[in-house]
């Protein structure tokens, strides 16, 4: 019972990371209407500033809090660039340009970094606590409590301040923001803004174990696609708890079932998504949407 | 001179296309084995962007799973082409359900790993149409990630991380050529048949009514269209392109190996469809080139004399994408369209932004 235990607190801490990285792209999804596919590679190339920095000799929380500021800035700068061109064009023209996006970042990264990979150092110390006989590492209670704050913070950002209601406003109806005088296109850079600075803490969060290297984010990416199909890609609340679960989901599977083990984690957790979604195909916190013909 | 404008322009089409016939007849002539195999691996981008271009340019889907069913048709056609006597080799034994015969000449695996990859394309896509949307962009990047790993865990079929070797077939009927040079018109041959079924695929109803639901899916429903039904053949359609094309990759390089079909190979493929022209079956030879040539140019340009990192095709790629996606939605075809109706002295509107 305990080795399952223990099994449930490191799948959390993962799950809060695919948590924010979800919760990132719900973001998005609800003020822009469209999938962010470079998601995961603003968040590497954003942690990798931050190594940038720290070995610049800064020390972890300053350089931490650093990168969020350039991540909000860069994801602003890039709605700014080159969504809002294309704001009012199909979908499928978007969701080409953030692959776009997708490719070059990369690219880019390796290229001024180099594909080596590097380590990252984490805040927390690499020892372990004893909880009712259940052994937690320091790092994977870090992890979630950083990621849950976040996360917190965000939702009071949107609960209680007059800025998070106007941008939940544009996110219910631009057409409506914009006839009582809200300036719609800076909310929504506002939004993408969030989303990378969002994004970079999950990057920062996951780097000390999954090692620093251009690629870093791709699975988890999937993984918090996933996740945030999974809780219904118009909710915030369902990203969380969609990242969780799939953490320790992924977790319990790869220990417990041998035909998964360490290998088959993904597509395992992908066929429970899929099941998932054939049975309810809005997810578990999601609206359906009707389209009227 | 006017009024046979319009017999020009239905006349252009096939004009082009017997001068392509020409051009990939005659160069061989002038290239040694290197630029041979280069030409011949952009026959098999032609087909897997052909594929690709009918999903995205014409029924208005995104894959990001390409590379991936590229990937099986070339281990469908290395299985059946080495047979259960040629794996016996790698001390593979696969499970006895398996219908892997006893080896047969590579050309004829083709077709059969077109029709494989083709049903399984059709399966996986009934899921992931079903919930509309974007959710089959996601479920190919899904099965991209998982493809490697899928084919490096099932070592008992696939031979793992090791990947299979395959012997180079030798030229048949007794011709007097190279086996290179074989296999540069075997893939030029298959690439112009497959250009052909593509052209009669979207100029009729199927094609029809795969344009009405990329330009309105409500729209097409009222028209009497069966949306899932039509982009569910459209993802078929293009996984078969997609394994024929890997068939004949497996052929020309002689191996197959989990990493050959990385996910990035999806995602360059599909950025290559775009650059090239969406909806149009010309483009996909511009993507073509760009995706075999690109790689080599942006590393070593031509006018610089240094090397640039192995990571500036990358970003050449996802830049050329965007800027594409920004000014000149038709792409490079949508281009010469411009440029040929400026040259004709009609009205300039803009390139039609297909997918659009």
């Amino acid at each position: 019972m305990a080795a399952f235990l223990q099994q449930v607190v490191s799948g959390l801490a993962q799950g809060a990371i695919f948590a924010s990285l979800a919760l990132a792209l719900v973001l998005i999804y609800r003020s822009t209407d469209v999938l962010n596919f470079s998601q995961g590679e603003m968040a590497t190339f954003t942690t990798f500033i931050a190594w940038s920095l720290m070995n610049q000799g800064l020390s972890y929380w300053p350089a931490f809090a650093l990168t969020l500021v350039i991540a909000f800035a860069g994801g602003a700068l890039v709605e700014r660039t080159i969504i809002r061109p294309v704001e009012h064009r199909p979908e499928i023209v978007i969701v080409i340009i953030t692959i776009g996006l997708l490719i070059a970042l990369n690219g880019l990264t390796g290229w001024i970094w180099g594909a080596e990979v590097k380590s990252f150092d984490s805040p927390f110390p690499n020892r372990t606590t004893e909880v009712g006989g259940v052994v937690i590492s320091i790092q994977d209670l870090g992890v979630l409590g950083v990621c849950l704050a976040t996360v917190f913070v965000l939702w009071a950002f949107f609960r209680f301040t007059t800025l998070g209601l106007v941008m939940r406003a544009v996110a219910n109806s631009q057409e409506a923001s914009r006839l009582m005088g809200v300036r719609v296109g800076w909310m929504l850079a506002l939004g993408w803004g969030l989303a990378a600075a969002l994004g970079a803490v999950a990057g920062m969060m996951a780097a000390p174990t999954v090692f620093l290297d251009p690629n870093m984010m791709l699975i988890i990416l999937i993984y918090s696609f996933a996740a945030a199909v999974l809780g219904g890609i118009d909710s915030p609340v369902g990203a969380v708890v969609g990242g969780l679960v799939l953490g320790v989901l992924i977790n319990v599977l790869g220990t417990y079932v041998d035909f998964v083990g360490g290998e088959l984690r993904l597509p395992a957790a992908l066929t429970v998504l899929l099941i998932v979604l054939l049975v309810r195909p809005q997810g578990l916190f999601g609206h359906r949407v009707v389209t009227r013909v | 001179m006017g009024r046979w404008r319009p017999l020009l322009g239905k006349a252009i089409g096939p004009v082009l296309f017997a001068l392509g016939i020409v051009v990939v007849a005659l160069l061989p002539r002038f290239m040694g084995e290197f630029r041979l195999l280069q030409f011949t691996l952009v026959a098999i981008y032609v087909i897997a962007l052909l594929g690709l271009n009918i999903l995205t340019g014409y029924s208005g889907q995104i894959s990001l799973g390409h590379g991936a069913f590229v990937g099986l048709g070339a281990y469908i056609c290395a299985l059946l082409s080495l047979g259960r006597p040629g794996l016996e080799l790698y001390m593979i034994d696969p499970p006895g359900w398996l219908p892997l015969g006893d080896g047969m000449r590579p050309v004829f695996t083709i077709p059969i790993a077109a029709l494989v990859t083709g049903i399984i394309g059709f399966i996986v896509g009934i899921p992931a149409l079903r919930l509309g949307g974007i959710s089959l962009a996601l479920a190919t990047l899904a099965i991209a990630v998982s493809f490697p790993i899928l084919m490096k865990r099932f070592s008992e079929v696939t031979g793992g991380g090791g990947g299979l070797n395959l012997n180079l077939p030798e030229t048949p009927f007794g011709w007097d050529i190279s086996t290179r040079h074989w296999l540069y018109y075997e893939a030029w041959v298959t690439a112009g048949v497959l250009f052909v079924v593509a052209w009669l695929l979207v100029r009729g109803r199927i094609g029809r009514a795969w344009r009405a639901i990329r330009d309105g899916e409500v729209a097409a429903v009222s028209a009497g269209v069966n949306p899932a039904l039509y982009k569910t053949f459209a993802f078929g359609v293009s996984s078969a392109y997609a394994g024929a094309a890997g068939a004949l990759f497996a052929i020309e390089t002689s191996y197959v190996n989990p990493d050959t079909f990385p996910v990035g190979l999806s995602i360059l493929l599909l950025a290559s469809a775009v650059i090239g022209g969406l909806g149009s079956l010309a483009g996909v030879v511009f993507g073509a080139l760009l995706y075999e040539f690109l790689p080599i140019y942006a590393q070593k340009p031509p006018i610089f004399s240094f090397d640039f990192a192995d990571q500036a095709p990358a970003v050449v790629f996802g830049v050329f994408l965007i800027v594409i996606m920004l000014l000149l939605p038709g792409g490079v075809a949508g281009l010469f369209r411009v440029v040929a109706r400026m040259v004709r002295g009609g009205r300039l509107r803009r390139a039609a932004p297909p997918g659009a």
